[in-house]
């Protein structure tokens, strides 16, 4: 359909979706088990992919690095880089759009189809900010924890794996890891990572608030929410990043 | 009281409902009645909004609510009660936090009065005791009598409901039909019901529409569908051998 037709009715859900909320206490509540649902449960995932990630950054530094004219602390150093800036925000962003995306893309589509999210509007109650404002908060508070926290375990991963494969020494990599630190550039990356947040939640919600018909068109929104929540993550990632670096 | 007004509804070439008008009484059961498919849900939907009419009025007691903001809309909708066909529970919450979730969003209640008030609605569709299942574990008929627990757990002013009964047995159909009948009567609401069940239609039918093909065909009580000389309602009502043998001069 035309695309115009689907950002102009995106945009017409997020005026929806920041009404002012009518009842906060039961926002609040349901903001806190999104950050359960979305954030913590997302914990194990997030922990295997940088630990991993971490470790194959390393390796690969210190493989494309094999030459005595560079000093084997820029093998820290690159990943850590490699980390902060692009991996821990924008990579572990495009497998939570993944993970976060095809889930709240089901989750609000079978409430759409089993006429449930009717069943709130007839209640007086509005469905799209009832349903979605929490997920898109919620997102928005652990997102950046998830975020740090693949950047401290992708560290990790690359040390256990550098040291271990013998590409460097535990004190070079220590020295690479904090070796002209910018901290900006932590911000960055946290900024970035929020922008994925709001785009994962709301553009997952959007296909699965609009989903019509049976349990194939359900299948077919969650497909939707996670290609086009991952090129608008690429096509984000492209604009921070000239925007602030190149 | 809600008036409906020449009403009419298509989707793309197909027109579903016909120029209807009818006035649903406060204080009675009123009954949509008429065969699959032809457009009893579709009227429902329209009169609560979750359909645009492509014209006419619907009144509640004299408020246009097609005309009316979102607002306004939502004001009238804090007052409804109504039962989905298909039940429309919450499957992501437990049967006591599906019929405590009206009370939550708009009550100020306790949590014991708002627990009391939930096992007294649950008590009242036969479901006592049954507040920790999740809808994923009740059969259809638990289904749709928790769905009316949850539809009346707010006191409604006005109260909908596609097929209460079907899918439950004989007796507990005549519970569920008694039950509105009575709350319709002691909380004053204007109630509609859809059926084809001619059971309740003999049960509860104070005030009948009949529709056929999409149009208010007939309209009346139950003591006037058994003498009906209406070709097409008389078909309906006299389908089946028990209603002829039964009921035919
Ligand atoms: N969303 C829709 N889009 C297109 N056609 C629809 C839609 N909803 C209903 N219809 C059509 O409108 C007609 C009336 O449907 P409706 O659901 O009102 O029937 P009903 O009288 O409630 O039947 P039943 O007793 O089987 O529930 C049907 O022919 C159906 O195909
Ligand atoms: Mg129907």
């Amino acid at each position: 359909m035309n695309p115009f037709f689907h950002i102009g009715r995106y945009f017409m859900l997020l005026f929806k979706v920041f009404k002012k909320p009518q009842n906060f206490r039961v926002y609040v509540r349901q903001i806190i088990f999104e950050i359960d649902s979305i954030g913590i449960t997302s914990l194990p995932i997030v922990a295997i992919i940088s630990i991993f990630m971490g470790g194959i950054i390393t390796i690969q530094a210190a493989y494309a690095i094999d030459s005595p004219l560079v000093p084997l602390y820029v093998v820290g150093f690159t990943t850590r880089e490699s980390m902060i800036l692009e991996f821990s925000s924008t990579i572990l962003c495009l497998i939570l759009a993944g993970k976060v995306g095809s889930n709240i893309a089901s989750e609000i589509g079978a409430m759409r189809i089993t006429e449930q999210i009717d069943a709130l509007e007839i209640m007086g109650i509005n469905s799209a900010s009832y349903l979605i404002f929490p997920k898109v908060a919620g997102a928005i508070i652990i997102f950046p924890c998830l975020v740090i926290l693949s950047m401290f375990l992708g560290l990790v991963g690359g040390f256990i794996m550098g040291v271990s494969s013998g590409a460097c020494t535990a004190y070079e990599y220590v020295f690479g890891i904090q070796a002209y630190f910018m901290p900006w550039k932590v911000g960055f990356s946290i900024a970035k990572c929020i922008t994925f947040a709001f785009i994962i939640t709301s553009v997952s919600s959007y296909y699965g608030y609009y989903t019509s018909g049976g349990a194939l068109e359900v299948g077919r929104s969650s497909t939707n929410a996670v290609v086009y929540s991952s090129i608008l993550i690429l096509l984000f990632s492209l604009i921070y990043t000239k925007l602030f670096i190149g | 009281m809600i008036a409906i007004k020449n009403i009419n509804k298509s989707f793309g070439e197909r027109q579903v409902v016909k120029n209807v008008s009818f006035e649903f009484t406060q204080g009675k059961t009123n009954l949509i009645i008429g065969e699959s498919g032809c457009g009893k849900t579709t009227i429902l939907k329209m009169m609560v909004g979750l359909h645009e009419l492509n014209s006419g009025e619907i009144l509640y007691d004299g408020q246009n609510f097609p005309l009316l903001n979102s607002d306004g809309k939502q004001e009238i909708r804090k007052k409804i009660g109504m039962l989905f066909q298909g039940g429309a529970l919450f499957d992501s919450q437990t049967l006591e936090e599906n019929v405590n979730f009206p009370l939550d969003m708009f009550t100020d209640l306790t949590k014991a009065e708002k627990l009391d008030r939930v096992n007294f609605c649950l008590q009242r569709v036969q479901l006592e005791g049954k507040n920790k299942l999740y809808p994923a574990e009740l059969s259809g008929g638990m289904k749709k009598r928790a769905a009316l627990a949850r539809a009346i757990a707010n006191n409604p002013k006005y109260l909908f409901c596609d097929e209460p009964n079907s899918g439950l047995d004989p007796k507990t159909s005549i519970i569920i039909d008694t039950l509105i009948k009575d709350i319709t009567e002691e909380y004053n609401i204007t109630t509609i019901i859809i059926t084809h069940d001619m059971n309740s239609v003999m049960e509860i039918g104070e005030n009948i529409m009949f529709v056929f093909k999409g149009e208010n065909w007939w309209a009346g009580d139950k003591t006037k569908i058994l003498n009906t000389d209406n070709k097409e309602l008389f078909d309906f009502v006299f389908a089946s051998e028990f209603m002829k043998t039964f009921f035919k001069k």
